[in-house]
């Protein structure tokens, strides 16, 4: 199976955080891009997905599903910034 | 605006009907409905007797302030959500929708540049969504879509995109089979058909492409080739998951 995108995001972040996570731009850690979430590449698992830099193939942040309860950890990601409200 | 992701409804299975053999429109009503932007999506949850949950992302093809979401679901031989909502489902059945998601794949009426839409297969849903807005909102901007399918049967909502009320001018491209006495033989988009079908550089415009992952990295990259500039090409991928 190929990767999507952040796209697909939208609902399993956007429970956790207060705005609209695909429109966010983050920097990458490993590479320095400057994307919005969107943008980045997305494996889906069974347990979750794995966030990777469209540039440099970095593991941004993974979404892991505990049962209904997910949990977001973002070891690639330098900084997160909301988009400006519609 | 309702705070994105937040929630889940219920929607009730209003209307359905064949879009092809394989695929089909069904309509919801969904209480609460905030109403949706043109591209965006909703996450259909699924559980069965067992406890057992699925939850699969959906193109949304309506748009506007409506009570009612259509979606457009292509059957996967394989899958697990897309066989029971185009084949199980009656209407009056429920699912549980999250949405509306999503903020990057969406195209507004108040945006006035040239737009071209690239759609593959049933990639093509958020495409539809984004003409009928064009066309509900009288938009000014020229709004170009190239449509890559498999054969003439298997064009989602071909009238619709075909009427003499159409605001959208579509040109179809065939993977597999033709229509006859069509020019283009089938095959896969190349750089020429797509400098041939859709707006050229010099007119700015913004590219939408959707459908499966290997269509949008080829489009993407043969577009942004021919002159476009990255940072007005969006794409949005699906997969069969």
């Amino acid at each position: 199976m190929g990767h999507l995108d952040g796209n697909v995001l939208a609902g399993p972040i956007g429970d956790l955080l207060s705005f609209e996570p695909t429109t966010a731009r983050g920097q990458c850690a490993g590479c320095g891009d400057v994307a919005v979430l969107a943008q980045a590449t997305v494996y889906v698992h069974p347990m979750g997905y794995v966030v990777r830099c469209r540039t440099c193939d970095d593991v941004l942040l993974v979404v892991v599903d505990n049962g209904g309860r997910s949990s977001l950890n973002m070891p690639g990601l330098r900084w997160l910034e909301a988009a400006d409200p519609a | 605006m309702t705070r994105p992701g937040s929630g889940w409804y219920v929607g009730t299975l209003a209307r359905a009907h064949a879009l092809t053999p394989t695929a089909r429109s069904l309509v919801f009503t969904v209480e609460g409905w905030p109403g949706n932007e043109a591209g965006q999506h909703v996450d259909v949850r699924l559980t069965a007797p067992d406890g057992y949950q699925a939850v699969r992302s959906y193109s949304i093809a309506s748009v506007g302030a409506s009570g009612e979401v259509e979606l457009a679901v292509d059957l996967l031989p394989d899958g697990e959500v897309s066989p029971f909502l185009v084949e199980e489902l009656e209407i009056g059945d429920t699912v549980e929708m999250r949405g509306p998601l999503g903020g990057w794949f969406v195209w507004k009426p108040e945006e006035t540049r040239p737009v071209q839409l690239i759609g593959g297969g049933s990639g093509v849903v958020p495409l539809i969504a984004m003409s009928r807005a064009h066309t509900s909102s009288a938009s000014a901007a020229p709004m170009r879509l190239l449509y890559s399918l498999r054969s003439p049967a298997d064009a989602f909502f071909a009238d619709e995109l075909s009427a003499a009320t159409a605001t959208v001018e579509t040109t179809r491209h065939y993977t597999r089979t033709t229509p006859p006495d069509w020019a283009r033989r089938p095959g896969r988009l190349t750089a020429d058909d797509l400098a041939e079908a859709t707006l050229p550089p010099a007119d700015g415009p913004l590219i939408y492409i959707c459908g499966p992952n290997g269509f949008v990295e080829v489009v993407a990259r043969a577009m942004i080739a021919l002159g476009h500039a990255a940072d007005h090409v969006r794409t949005e991928r699906f997969g069969g998951i």
